[in-house]
């Protein structure tokens, strides 16, 4: 075995600039070699959280997508949903930035009337057992628990803040905070698909 | 010390969290739940298995002076490919452990067992070395983030074993990480005297 290398400037200079060139050769072959599978895994996350929130449809709603800035940083995106031409839903990702946590990202599904469809949590930091059961909380079909569920209530109608503060939805048991974020959430995805939504049909006409 | 008591010593004997105590900090972070600490386990073992195999190979090569900077950079290559593969083929793992897998980088487990056996052994005993602590890490997260699980949300592997009203929250938050490890390590050592 040959014997140790000597700490010399060169040496020193060799070896590192030798490992960090193989290391970012490598690194560059399995960056290109799992870009598509990341992008597909992204894609199909995205598509599954738009098929569980909309109705039946037939078109690419990634292809239809238009997109609304709401601050300078952080924008809505909305994916129409459309059997045969027809459209029967719209997948909106929203946000809100009043979670216990700061984002809770939501994929909620509007019917042309603004009805919600159903919802899916995209992303949040909430605590585990408490502000995470957003997830199944606001969906329940138990008719006794029919106050805290949001399916087919629209916001326009119901008011969508959390009954302590005067509204008509019941906020998760020990986690208010989380609640309000959701309903926050919820709130601005159907402002603004409301407001884009007439100025569609309008450019329709 | 022959081949196999190299790789056997990891899993219990020299068990980097209930015995050598290293690499606390994704261990108390993500073992929430049971798949968690397996998933963390399986990408540090891969890290632990591919860093060991290498700086083994090249460790005659490296001047004493750049030894750490060239250590590291070694391992944060295996690192980021594991954080492309998990991304790519299991990203709701990914989603879940987050910033605690760059983090592996730093985990002094991967550090320390490359500084302390595979710069001083050859490829063989080094790649079994880190298998066998990989694994030992491991067992050791799975069995952490199973008892977390179970006694916080009834759970294991996301099976129901009882209804998660009846869990205590605390196990699933920081604190329960204390608690648990506390036990386990009580445990381990009672068996090991035995």
């Amino acid at each position: 075995m040959a014997g140790k290398k000597e700490s010399t400037f060169i040496n020193m200079v060799l070896v590192l600039f030798i490992i960090t060139l193989i290391s970012g050769v490598a690194l560059g072959g399995f960056y290109e070699l799992t870009k598509e599978p990341i992008a597909a895994a992204k894609l199909a996350k995205k598509l599954n959280a738009i098929k569980e929130v909309v109705p039946e449809f037939n078109n690419n709603p990634s292809d239809e997508v238009y997109k609304v800035g709401i601050n300078a940083t952080d924008t809505l995106e909305f994916y129409p949903a459309k059997m045969d031409n027809k459209l029967v839903g719209t997948a909106v990702k929203t946000f809100t930035n009043k979670g216990f946590a700061g984002y809770i990202w939501v994929m909620v599904g509007f019917l042309p009337d603004g009805t919600i469809n159903n919802y899916s949590i995209l992303d949040h930091k909430e605590t585990p057992g408490l502000g995470s059961k957003m997830g199944a909380w606001f969906k329940q079909t138990d008719p006794a628990k029919e106050k805290s569920s949001v399916i087919n209530k629209n916001p326009g109608k119901t008011k969508f803040i959390v009954s302590k503060d005067g509204g008509d939805i019941d906020a998760i048991t020990a986690a208010t905070i989380s609640s309000r974020a959701f309903m926050d959430a919820i709130q601005t995805g159907y402002n603004e698909y409301i407001k884009n939504k007439t100025k569609e049909d309008i450019s329709h006409e | 010390m022959n081949n196999l008591q190299t790789f056997t010593k990891g899993l219990i004997k020299e068990n980097p969290i209930f015995v050598l105590l290293l690499g606390m900090c994704p261990t108390l972070g993500v073992t929430s739940s049971a798949i968690n600490g397996l998933g963390m386990g399986l990408a540090t073992c891969f890290v632990l298995i591919m860093s060991n195999m290498v700086i083994s190979m090249v460790s005659n090569q490296i001047p004493d002076k750049v030894k750490i900077p060239s250590f590291i950079v070694i391992i944060a290559t295996f690192v980021t490919v594991i954080s492309f593969l998990m991304e790519a083929y299991t990203p709701a793992l990914h989603a879940q452990l987050g910033v605690f897998i760059p983090l592996i980088v730093v985990n002094c487990i991967v550090l320390g067992r490359a500084e302390a056996f595979a710069s001083k052994n050859k490829v063989i005993p080094s790649i079994l070395d880190g298998a066998g602590m990989g694994l030992g890490f491991s067992i050791a997260l799975t069995l952490l983030g199973s008892v977390r699980e179970l006694l916080g949300s009834g759970k294991v592997f996301g099976i129901t074993l009882f209804n998660d009203t009846y869990g205590m929250l605390i196990f699933v938050l920081a604190p329960g990480a204390f608690i648990a490890l506390g036990y386990l390590i009580a445990i381990i050592n009672r068996i090991k005297k035995a």
